[in-house]
């Protein structure tokens, strides 16, 4: 199933890329899709992740056509 | 759109409520304008909290600033944010407007404000407004410094 993953600010930078169009197994994890797509970049105690625009725990399971996003903390205001 | 838990009140935030703009923005302009469009009658406090650059930070000289957001889920988050202050104190309107992109020292990058009849709520619902944007809203600052850049890593 395809879902999108997105990345924001410094994490864009350090991998390279904003976006990625992914075809992924059922019942990922958040947490899976970010072992899946970045392996050589160890899960940040302070990053945080989205699924379809909304706060959630990596252990959170991601459906068909989900978006992802992965991103440091916050920093606006 | 969110809907209300609180039968207190009735309403929820909108578009009216939520405001992004890449550029420079009149924060006493939009006060007013926000102020002409609700009835004044009812409201005995308006409380705001504008917040501009600096150019310093960390004790370097910041030379301008780059702006990031998520768009949709920055939106939502706001609205999240709005709705939550309507629920929990008694106020009459609230706002949230928020620049992104390019921004130079002295510019306005935030107002918050909070319409109420009595004091009280507007300033409680107005700190919470900043207060939770500050550490809840997908917004990231990148600071341009004389000969390098850097991404800001922690809200003060």
């Amino acid at each position: 199933m395809k879902v999108t993953v997105k990345y924001f600010a410094s994490l864009r930078e350090t991998i390279g890329r904003a976006e990625d169009q992914l075809e992924i197994a059922e019942n990922m994890t958040i947490a899976d899709i970010w072992r899946q797509v970045n392996p050589e970049h160890i899960q940040n105690q302070q990053m945080l992740c989205a699924l379809n625009m909304e706060y959630v725990d990596w252990g959170t399971v991601v459906q068909a056509n989900d978006e992802v996003a992965f991103f440091p903390p916050v920093t606006g205001g | 759109m969110m809907k209300l838990h609180s039968s207190r009140q009735s309403r929820v935030a909108n578009v009216a409520n939520i405001k992004i703009i890449n550029g420079e923005f009149d924060p006493f302009a939009i006060l007013s304008q926000q102020s002409a469009s609700l009835d004044m009658s009812k409201i005995g406090a308006c409380n705001s909290f504008v917040g501009s650059m600096r150019d310093f930070n960390q004790g370097d000289s910041v030379l301008t600033m780059e702006l990031e957001y998520y768009p949709g889920m920055t939106e939502k988050a706001l609205e999240k944010l709005a709705n939550h202050a309507i629920e929990k104190w008694n106020i009459n309107d609230v706002l949230i407007v928020h620049r992104v992109g390019p921004i130079k020292p002295s510019d306005v990058i935030v107002l918050v404000a909070a319409w109420s009849a009595h004091r009280a709520d507007a300033f409680s619902a107005c700190r919470f407004l900043i207060d939770e944007l500050k550490t809840k809203a997908p917004f990231w600052k990148k600071e341009q410094l004389k000969n390098s850049s850097r991404w800001v890593e922690k809200n003060t």
